[in-house]
């Protein structure tokens, strides 16, 4: 999609480690995206998935390793920081409030004002805008709520919501997990339509199909080590259940505490 | 937009009608077909409470000449403006209702007959004989102090509010109690300013009901145009002009026969103004500012909610303060009316009636769903109901069954109508 082999990662991890007690949850991971990439996350359960991502926001920041974001070194010590940098991260239960309307749900929190008023025409342009940017439109309106939307139309605002903010880097958890096919088949458009935006997009999926679908490269984690990083193009589904399940782990679990 | 590649969208999602968020401007038969499959899907809106006001009127116009007075109808007026204003209160506590777990104010009518008995404690004629400002004031910063305390409990240790307001209702009860007993012999203390007892007695005089509902009619259209202009200004879709004109022609008709009909008696009551004063206030701050949004978000979602950096105790305490700030207002409402605060102020079946108020008019007791004007729809529905009950004389008993069987429908319709928009919500 972009010129890739010359592009500095939008986030580099090097060598990040986390551990909760004495459970190594992972061990010198390595993991990057480059700007305007689909990097597809994978591993079994308790690969280390989610350990990985809530340290890159910052929920449980790593122990050692180093994070850089734009090439330049950072320190990411929650939500907060991570969202000051342009990464947000779309959770699978997406947290919207089904009461409110789509433009509600998306300025949810950082809503604009005019004095002491919502300034809802402004917020309302703007949510039109970005749905339309990601050419999200099923909706039957901004302005309708969002318990009236199917799984799809959901994750589409959740997304939406996540580039409100000039967002740089979009991780996306498990987003077709719930979804029907037709569904899955409109998320998948719109994480395609982030990348081609220059996003960076992360997805975590248990789905190799949706995986080799939208994803430009796949970082397959194991037993909280980075066992590989394919090229889609180059490698099958075949390859990357092999990583999975049987890929090579440089170091050997139970090894490091002695080094420790 | 239009020419979108097919497999962007399902046939079940996509109506090429209204891809890419329709005209600015809506057509009129649009706006129908959109409103009835907004009813459809279960968001009903003020519609059950208009056909059963007009059920009620006539049902009882037709058993009792009486009822569709003008005498009656201020009367009514009167008579719903205490269980109107704390029934706000509710509605506001009702809204933050935390998933399953339903938010309730239990001890909302004895924190209000503390603050009637507070106010009418101060005004005493010189022990201490505040100025009535001062007493009202004083009223209501012990009932708003009640709530910050109900607040803590319930958002601090975690309580349940049900059991802390249950407790809350013993307790208050017998503050009421001890307070009226020790201050008086027979039980019965009466309020001597004459402009407290103004407050829920003294009706406007003609000329400024008629200028009142004037300029609610007229601020009402002013609002209307001004959105209406703005959003087509700014390219966003608006109302149909046919019908907002239908908007303001049908509230216009509404309120100026219902000033006529109260000037043709004893005029418009001043606690009308008062109730109506407050329903405003209230209804601007839930529906137009961020405090008001994040309400909302808390009733609908508080995880998601939390996560978008909301500090959702926070809201719960304001909330529960206002309400207690309503209940003060209700309490110096109702303790006017009566000329009088007694030990069984608060009593009786005044909590049903607040909590059935809110419900009724249409806020849903699983949180997040209800506007502030449901107060007023729902104490005129239960109060027309008790009304047209009393001038047949219909015993206690058969009243209080009556009631519950209201209550338990508007329930009932909460449920079915949160049910079928879940429903919708698969598709």
């Amino acid at each position: 999609m972009t010129d890739r082999p010359n592009s500095t990662p939008l986030l580099e991890c090097r060598a990040v480690s986390k551990k909760f007690g004495a459970v190594q949850a992972i061990y010198k991971v390595d993991f990057e995206v480059r700007p305007g990439e689909v990097m597809a996350l994978v591993g079994d359960n308790g690969a280390g998935k989610s350990t990985l991502i809530k340290g890159i926001v910052g929920i449980y920041p790593f122990d050692e390793g180093q994070v850089s974001f734009d090439g330049k070194p950072v320190k990411i010590h929650g939500p907060r920081d991570a969202a000051d940098l342009g990464i947000e991260v779309v959770y699978q239960d997406l947290a919207l409030a089904d009461n409110l309307d789509v433009v509600a749900n998306m300025f949810l929190g950082r809503e604009e004002m005019r004095g002491v008023v919502l300034n809802e025409l402004t917020m309302e342009k703007r949510a039109k805008e970005v749905l339309e940017s990601l050419s999200v439109t099923t909706l039957r309106s901004v302005r309708q709520t969002v318990a009236g939307l199917s799984g799809g139309q959901r994750q589409a605002v959740a997304v939406a919501k996540s580039v409100l903010w000039d967002s740089r880097l979009v991780i996306l958890d498990e987003p077709t997990a719930a979804l029907g096919v037709a569904q899955t088949r409109q998320v998948l458009d719109l994480v395609k339509r982030l990348s081609e935006q220059g996003y960076g997009v992360v997805i975590i999926s248990h789905n190799l199909h949706d995986v080799f679908e939208v994803a430009d490269r796949i970082t397959v984690l194991r037993l909280g080590q980075q066992v590989a990083v394919l090229d889609r193009h180059a490698v099958t589904q075949q390859d990357v259940v092999h990583a999975i399940t049987a890929g090579t782990l440089a170091h050997v679990p139970g090894m490091q505490e002695a080094d420790a | 937009m239009s020419d979108q590649s097919p497999q962007d969208t399902t046939a079940a999602d996509f109506n090429p009608r209204t891809a890419g968020f329709a005209a600015p401007t809506t057509s009129v038969g649009d706006y129908v077909a959109q409103r009835w499959q907004a009813i459809r899907s279960g968001e009903l809106g003020s519609l059950p409470i208009i056909v059963g006001l007009i059920l009620i009127a006539i049902v009882f116009g037709s058993l009792e000449e009486q009822f569709l007075t003008a005498r009656n109808f201020t009367n009514l007026l009167l008579q719903m403006a205490p269980v109107a204003t704390l029934a706000i209160g509710i509605v506001f506590v009702l809204l933050i209702a935390d998933g399953e777990i339903i938010t309730i104010d239990l001890s909302v009518a004895y924190v209000a007959a503390v603050g009637g008995v507070t106010m009418v404690l101060l005004q005493r004629p010189g022990d201490p004989g505040w100025p009535w400002w001062a007493a009202i004031l004083g009223a209501v910063v012990v009932t708003t102090a009640i709530g910050f305390l109900h607040s803590m409990i319930i958002t601090k240790a975690g309580v349940p509010s049900f059991i802390t307001t249950l407790g809350g209702f013993l307790i208050w009860s017998g503050v009421v109690l001890i307070l009226t007993t020790q201050y008086s012999t027979a039980g019965t203390i009466r309020i001597q300013d004459k402009t407290l007892v103004g407050i829920s007695n003294n009706f406007l005089n003609d000329a400024i009901g008629w200028i009142l509902g004037i300029v609610i009619v007229v601020g009402y259209a002013a609002s209307q145009l001004l959105d209406a202009r703005n959003r087509r200004s700014r390219g966003l879709e608006s109302k149909p002009p046919l019908v907002i004109a239908g908007q303001i022609i049908g509230l216009g008709v509404v309120t100026l026969v219902a000033v006529a009909v109260a000037n043709s008696d004893r005029g418009v009551p001043q606690v009308t103004l008062t109730l109506g004063a407050f329903l405003l206030f209230w209804t601007f701050i839930a529906s137009r500012t961020r405090f008001g949004r994040h309400i909302y978000a808390v009733g609908g979602n508080p995880e998601a909610a939390r996560r978008a950096g909301i500090n959702v105790d926070g809201i719960r305490v304001k909330v529960l303060m206002i309400n207690g700030f309503m209940a003060g207002v209700g309490g110096i409402v109702l303790a006017s009316r009566l000329r009088s605060v007694a030990t069984n102020t608060g009593g009786g079946n005044l909590l049903l009636n607040i909590i059935a108020a809110a419900v009724i008019g249409g806020t849903s007791l699983f949180g997040g769903e209800g506007r502030i004007v449901s107060a007023l729809y729902g104490a005129l529905v239960i109060q027309s109901i008790q009304n047209g009950m009393d001038l047949l004389g219909i015993a206690s008993g058969t009243k209080f069954v009556v009631t519950g069987i209201v209550l338990l429908l508007a329930v009932l319709l909460d449920s079915l109508s949160k049910r079928r928009r879940a429903a919708s919500g698969l598709a």
